[in-house]
């Protein structure tokens, strides 16, 4: 059976100007956490955005195969794509506020996901979605269906998209940043929830994160992003034991942990910023700020493997 | 005068419209806060999602009135100062940086208006002093020139900051200013709002959920459940020895980067609050797991501790 989202060699420019992403491959089998992480600005969004479609205008995006359950999305008509969008492949977007409309409340908006896609009555709808509200941790379901989103708190918005993106009982999540803007605890409540549905139904996941925390609990494998290029992919035990590319090696060194932490002391951070990357940008994207770069990095750089799932994009033998 | 930030007595409430059943219902979200930042002090604020840390900004900036109770920035009651004046004084820093700016608006733009709305400093000046700002957040030039839909969630995180430090303030009130940015990003912008504050004196209300940044960057914390700080002290007396169990439930809560360990479930249950319906006696009894049969009648008093204070029964 293929695995349930196929995503090989994808590519995204923005005005034949920008190339967001280059030739990234990625792969979510059902059940599973797949962490995207990176620099920010490497292309998690984008990347995330041209596999639902949802790219802005004047984006371009190919790619060798973009499949989910096997069947090819390039070639699928719009009609197609919107069948499958929020409903077998559901989206939670990086910022509440760009996807929930302010118009309308959040109940409106809830049901109508749920009526687009499945036969259901306006009731029946509603009590979804004060389940759904209900499990992510919203008291007062209620009372929230009717508010509009400038009413409720970041947190608040962030779980709605959550809950919204559950209407439907998606196959594949697609979670960009879900819970930045929730404390701890409910962030953990949060992703038990999703946790569960992956056991129960077999949800696969696709996670962007920022939070190494949360990517060492709950992802199965991660993939390193940076500028473009997954420059990392491994099961994340391995990851986070043995880092082979020099990126890679540099952002687990920043993670800040609680209670080992010196005030008064700069935190950790990679030097440098990451460089314009235009059409027929050539060599390794991270030689300026790599302690181990030299003349050989400047051109094409082999993908190495350092064990059977385990690949990394630099000269560095494995 | 020795307060930068004093806020006395201030409650703020909220109207909000009845479903079905009629009866409109007031959700508290700020419940009675009394406390002061010294000048240079950083003061880091954390709690649940919703309990009323946004709207605890928007007080302090001005941007909201309170329902009752006072608030002075610098001696002076920030309500009642002209806007520019207060523009120059404090500046916030939001969450959700894509509702914050203008889609219509170059970068460099939305960096030089607060410059502009000053309405008396050369356009040379603005000009000087945007790229400046620019490259201290770390964004080139040709990403002056992008509209905010043509950036990365953390480049569009990197202006909001920029728009903010532009002015020079005197106090910045950062509503969870860098979690859309990655460690390394986060790190430098981290770096950056302490140099300014050693540099320039700078005071900081500090809103963040995450626990290893407020540690890093504030010298005391403060823990908010449902519109009140339940728990106060300096920064390494809180991460050292929390004293409300709601304080070490969000300790406890943390994920290292550790793999293999899960999620933890530090037993606070499923069934958040409703800040509509505030429990009686200690807001916390229904998820706390040392609860006792006095918490849902008493209300806590505040337990004084050096330099804080603490609003639980049992301790
Ligand atoms: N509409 C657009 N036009 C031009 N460039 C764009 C556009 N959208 C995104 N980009 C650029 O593409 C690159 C990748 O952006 P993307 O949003 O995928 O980053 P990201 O990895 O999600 O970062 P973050 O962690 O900050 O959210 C960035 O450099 C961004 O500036
Ligand atoms: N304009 C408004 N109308 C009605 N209710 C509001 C309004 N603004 C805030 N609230 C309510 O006040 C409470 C506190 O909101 P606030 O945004 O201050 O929370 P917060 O602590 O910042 O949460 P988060 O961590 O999720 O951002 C919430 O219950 C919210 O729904
Ligand atoms: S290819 Fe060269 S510059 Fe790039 S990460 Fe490897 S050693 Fe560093
Ligand atoms: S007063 Fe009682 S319910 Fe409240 S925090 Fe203390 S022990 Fe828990
Ligand atoms: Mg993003
Ligand atoms: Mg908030």
């Amino acid at each position: 059976m293929s695995a349930l989202l196929e995503v090989d060699q994808l590519e995204v420019n923005f005005g034949g100007r920008v190339s967001a992403v280059r030739g990234a491959s990625v792969t979510v089998e059902r059940g599973e956490t797949h962490c995207l992480v990176g620099e920010s600005g490497c292309g998690k969004s984008v990347t995330a955005l041209a596999v639902m479609n949802l790219l802005a205008r004047g984006a371009r995006r190919s790619a060798k195969r973009l499949a989910f359950e096997g069947q090819d999305l390039t070639g699928l008509s719009d009609s197609g794509m919107a069948h499958l969008r929020g409903n077998a492949m559901a989206m939670i977007f990086q910022e509440p506020m760009t996807s929930l409309n302010p118009a309308y409340t959040v109940g409106s908006q809830m049901t109508e996901v749920l009526r687009r896609h499945k036969k259901t009555t306006q009731r029946a709808a509603t009590d979804r979605a004060a389940d759904l509200l209900a499990r992510v941790g919203i008291t007062a379901p209620g009372l929230r269906l009717g508010q509009f989103p400038h009413q409720l708190s970041g947190g608040l918005r962030q779980r709605v998209m959550i809950a919204m993106a559950l209407m439907c009982d998606p196959k594949l999540l697609i979670a960009d940043e879900p819970t930045t803007a929730l404390d701890v605890t409910v962030q953990a409540q949060i992703l038990r929830l999703l946790a569960g549905l992956q056991r129960d139904l077999g949800l696969g996941m696709l996670l962007i994160t920022h939070d190494l925390g949360i990517v060492a609990r709950v992802a199965h494998r991660v993939s390193v992003m940076y500028a473009g290029e997954v420059v990392e992919s491994a099961p994340t035990a391995e990851l986070f034991a043995n880092p082979k590319h020099p990126y890679t090696r540099g952002l687990l060194r920043c993670v800040p942990v609680p209670g080992k932490i010196k005030r008064d002391e700069p935190l950790g951070s990679i030097p440098g910023t990451v460089p314009r990357i235009g059409p027929g940008f050539e060599g390794c994207a991270f030689r300026d700020r790599c302690d181990f770069a030299d003349v050989t990095c400047a051109h094409a750089i082999p993908r190495h493997a350092a064990s059977v799932a385990h690949d990394f994009l630099c000269r560095l033998p494995a | 005068m020795n307060t930068a930030i004093e806020v006395k007595a201030v409650r703020r409430t909220f109207r909000v419209k009845g479903g079905l059943f009629g009866a409109d219902r007031h959700v508290v979200a700020v419940d009675d806060i009394s406390f002061a930042v010294p000048p240079g002090g950083v003061l880091g604020v954390v709690g649940e999602s919703g309990c009323g840390k946004s709207t605890l900004a928007r007080l302090i900036l001005g941007l909201l009135p309170p329902t009752a109770g006072d608030i002075a920035v610098e001696g002076q009651r920030v309500i009642d100062m002209d806007r520019r004046a207060r523009a120059r004084l404090i500046q916030p820093v939001f969450q959700d940086p894509f509702a914050s700016l203008n889609p219509l608006a170059r970068v460099r733009d939305i960096v030089a208006m607060p410059l502009k709305a000053q309405g008396n400093i050369a356009g040379s000046e603005i000009a000087k002093r945007v790229d400046e700002m620019l490259a201290r957040v770390g964004l080139s030039a040709e990403m002056g020139r992008r509209l905010p839909t043509e950036l990365s969630g953390g480049q569009r995180q990197r202006v909001a900051i920029a728009r903010a430090l532009v002015l020079r303030p005197r106090i910045v009130v950062c509503d969870e200013p860098t979690s859309a940015l990655d460690v390394s990003v986060q790190a430098q912008i981290l770096n950056l709002l302490a140099e300014l504050r050693r540099d320039l004196g700078l005071t900081y209300l500090f809103i963040s959920h995450n626990l290893a940044v407020v540690e890093h960057v504030a010298s005391e914390v403060a823990v908010m459940y449902l519109g009140r700080f339940v728990e106060r002290a300096p920064t390494e007396t809180l991460f050292r020895r929390p004293e409300h169990p709601y304080t070490k439930a969000l300790l406890a809560s943390v994920l290292t980067p550790e793999p293999g360990l899960g999620v933890p479930d530090v037993g606070l249950g499923d069934t958040l609050p409703d800040p509509a319906n505030i429990p009686p006696g200690c807001r916390f009894h229904p998820r706390c797991p040392i609860a006792e049969p006095r918490c849902s009648i008493e209300t806590p008093p505040l337990k004084p501790r050096p330099a804080g204070g603490v609003e639980c029964l049992l301790v």
